[in-house]
């Protein structure tokens, strides 16, 4: 459904997009993620027809995005992240316009299942100017479905909602995500992991890694940490639990708990918990932790900066390595004369 | 061509939502309004002046226009730039073009319903005035107000999607009719071609050269309806060209 290949754009000379490339099918709902300014907000401007590349080739449906602009606009429903609005206008005069912009039939149906859709039906004549943050949000989610886009574009959709409205409108998000193609942008990384069947970590522009959630875990979790709670002193069991195959480290925290680190090539709890009760240790409680999202997308970006980093290190070094062969040709040089 | 009349209405409609359109509209009927009256007053009093609508219309309609276009002019574009709803417009299936002339047009006919409502006082001399007044000469002169406020409403609706701040707009539109205004002065007392062309783009020159004495003058119709449409054309430029930067 939407197909980028080597995107890259540059305002001026600063380079905000490079040679990104993805692709959705129809249905899926594809995270982006990225820390603010790696280039998510640039690459959606660019996927509604707002801006074009510098250069590379974005089709949505199988329109080009420069040369049949208009054809993709009527086919993606776009919602920017400021939640832009006309404050001197009614929620439902609002949606007429922007449904008559879209060229939308049987309008006033329209206007009418959106808004019951959106969960708006009891503000549908106040002036937007008079509605929270959520409503308004809620108002341009409205907006973008309000042509039954094949294809949904939302930046940072739940930013500055109340944990209550956030709810809300990830089931929304959902819920539109099981018939049309949506991607969504955002930094909230919890949220990535539970709406989107797959993520895009982008960071300065270009792609760091692209996966499910599930299968981003498993690729970047080289290991398993689990923690066990003992009723009593924890330090006989550390013995134990050191004797256990695959067991990498064992600590004990300053919660008076044990923390240990696992290969990660099996669950090691089960074996823990066996271990445990033959030693006749009353165990409280047993959890093991997954790396979230949020480590994995650190863990990215830093070995992304570490990257960098090495690489002026690297030609420093290989620099000073060639100085110090030419100077000791020279010397041999003139050692021969 | 549907989404230029659905920009039109809703920037006519946006009119309305705030003070502007009612400011705009006590100045306009309220200095009409005073000066009527001292024009009648001064007719009765010296027996031979003859109330002449065409100054009613000259001291008082065009400095209001001088000032209400770009007033009304300024948040046009550049309100939907700094809002943000510009990105929403240029992201829906419409076309620069169409962006451009349904908020001239939108703007145009709010300007067009307030020239037809101070048809008031011709009407109300008609019948105070022995044998009433010349209507065909009146029409001329209406002809080329509609003429001359459709130039520089889309003169104002492309500086304002040239700034993204409306005072810049506004400035910017006082600036460049001004501009409009006082540009022959220097050819005044002279002659050859780059006078002759500074008196072409000169607009009192073409509102008193012609319409002002009853007379439709073919070459300054097309003036001002080029420059209507060449202010436009350019403002769509403008517009498409913020896509790329």
């Amino acid at each position: 459904m939407i197909k980028v290949e080597n995107l890259t754009k540059y305002y001026g000379q600063n380079c905000a997009v490079k040679e990104l490339t993805f692709h959705a099918e129809k249905g899926e709902v594809l995270g982006f993620l990225g820390p603010n300014g790696a280039g998510k907000t640039t690459t959606m401007r660019i996927l509604t027809g707002y801006m074009p590349p510098t250069s590379g080739k974005v089709t949505i449906g199988g329109y080009d995005v420069i040369d049949q602009s208009l054809e993709v606009r009527r086919i993606v429903g776009y919602l920017p992240e400021s939640v832009p609005l006309y404050p001197d206008m009614r929620v439902n005069e609002y949606l007429r316009y922007m449904g008559k912009l879209h060229q939308v039939d049987r309008l006033d149906e329209r206007v009418a299942e959106v808004i019951e859709k959106v969960n708006i039906a009891d503000r549908a004549h106040s002036f937007i100017s008079k509605l929270s943050k959520g409503m308004r949000q809620r108002v341009g989610l409205a907006q973008a479905l309000i042509h039954d886009p094949e294809v949904l574009i939302l930046d940072e959709p739940t930013i500055g909602l109340d944990p209550a409205q956030i709810i809300e409108v990830r089931k929304l998000i959902e819920e539109i995500g099981k018939e049309k193609t949506v991607l969504l942008s955002t930094h909230i990384l919890s949220e990535a992991q539970q709406i989107c069947d797959r993520v895009l970590i982008i960071n300065r522009g270009q792609l760091v890694a692209e996966d499910t959630p599930e299968a981003l875990q498993k690729r970047l979790t080289g290991t398993q940490k689990v923690t066990v709670h003992l009723a009593g002193d924890p330090t006989p069991a550390t013995e134990i639990l050191r004797g256990l195959a695959d067991v990498l480290r064992v600590e004990i925290n300053d919660q008076n708990r044990i923390v240990l680190e696992s290969s990660g090539e099996t669950d090691i709890r089960p074996k823990v918990i066996a271990s445990l009760t033959a030693a006749n240790l009353e165990i409280l409680e047993v959890y093991a932790e997954t790396a979230s999202l949020e480590d994995i997308f650190l863990q990215l970006v830093q070995e992304e900066e570490t990257e960098k980093q090495a690489q002026p290190e690297l030609e420093a070094a290989l620099e000073a390595e060639a100085h110090s062969s030419q100077e000791q040709s020279e010397q041999g040089g003139e050692n021969h004369a | 061509m549907r989404n230029i009349w659905t920009i039109a209405e809703k920037e006519f409609k946006s009119i309305f939502h705030n003070a502007i359109a009612y400011v705009f509209g006590v100045v306009m009927f309220l200095s009409l309004g005073i000066y009527f009256m001292i024009l009648l007053q001064y007719g009765m009093q010296t027996q031979t002046y003859v109330p002449d609508m065409r100054v009613l219309l000259d001291w008082v309609l065009f400095p209001i226009f001088f000032f209400g276009v770009p007033v009304l002019t300024m948040r046009s574009i550049s309100d939907e730039n700094r809002t943000g709803t510009l990105e929403l417009i240029l992201t829906a299936p419409v076309r620069d073009v169409e962006l451009i002339i349904g908020k001239w047009l939108g703007i145009f006919l709010f300007f067009l319903c307030s020239l037809a409502l101070t048809l008031l006082y011709p009407i109300l001399l008609n019948f105070l005035v022995e044998p009433g007044i010349d209507f065909s000469a009146l029409s001329a002169v209406y002809i080329g107000l509609i003429l001359a406020v459709g130039a520089m409403t889309a003169v104002g609706v492309l500086i304002s999607a040239l700034f993204k701040n409306p005072i810049a707009s506004l400035l910017a539109s006082l600036g460049a009719i001004l501009l409009m205004w006082i540009i022959a002065s220097p050819a005044s007392n002279t002659t050859g071609f780059l006078s002759d062309l500074l008196k072409y783009l000169s607009l009192p020159e073409h509102y008193y050269g012609s319409f002002y004495y009853g007379s439709v003058s073919l070459s300054s119709v097309i003036f001002f309806i080029s420059l209507t449409v060449f202010a436009l054309f350019l403002g769509a430029r403008v517009i498409e060209s913020r896509r790329w930067k």
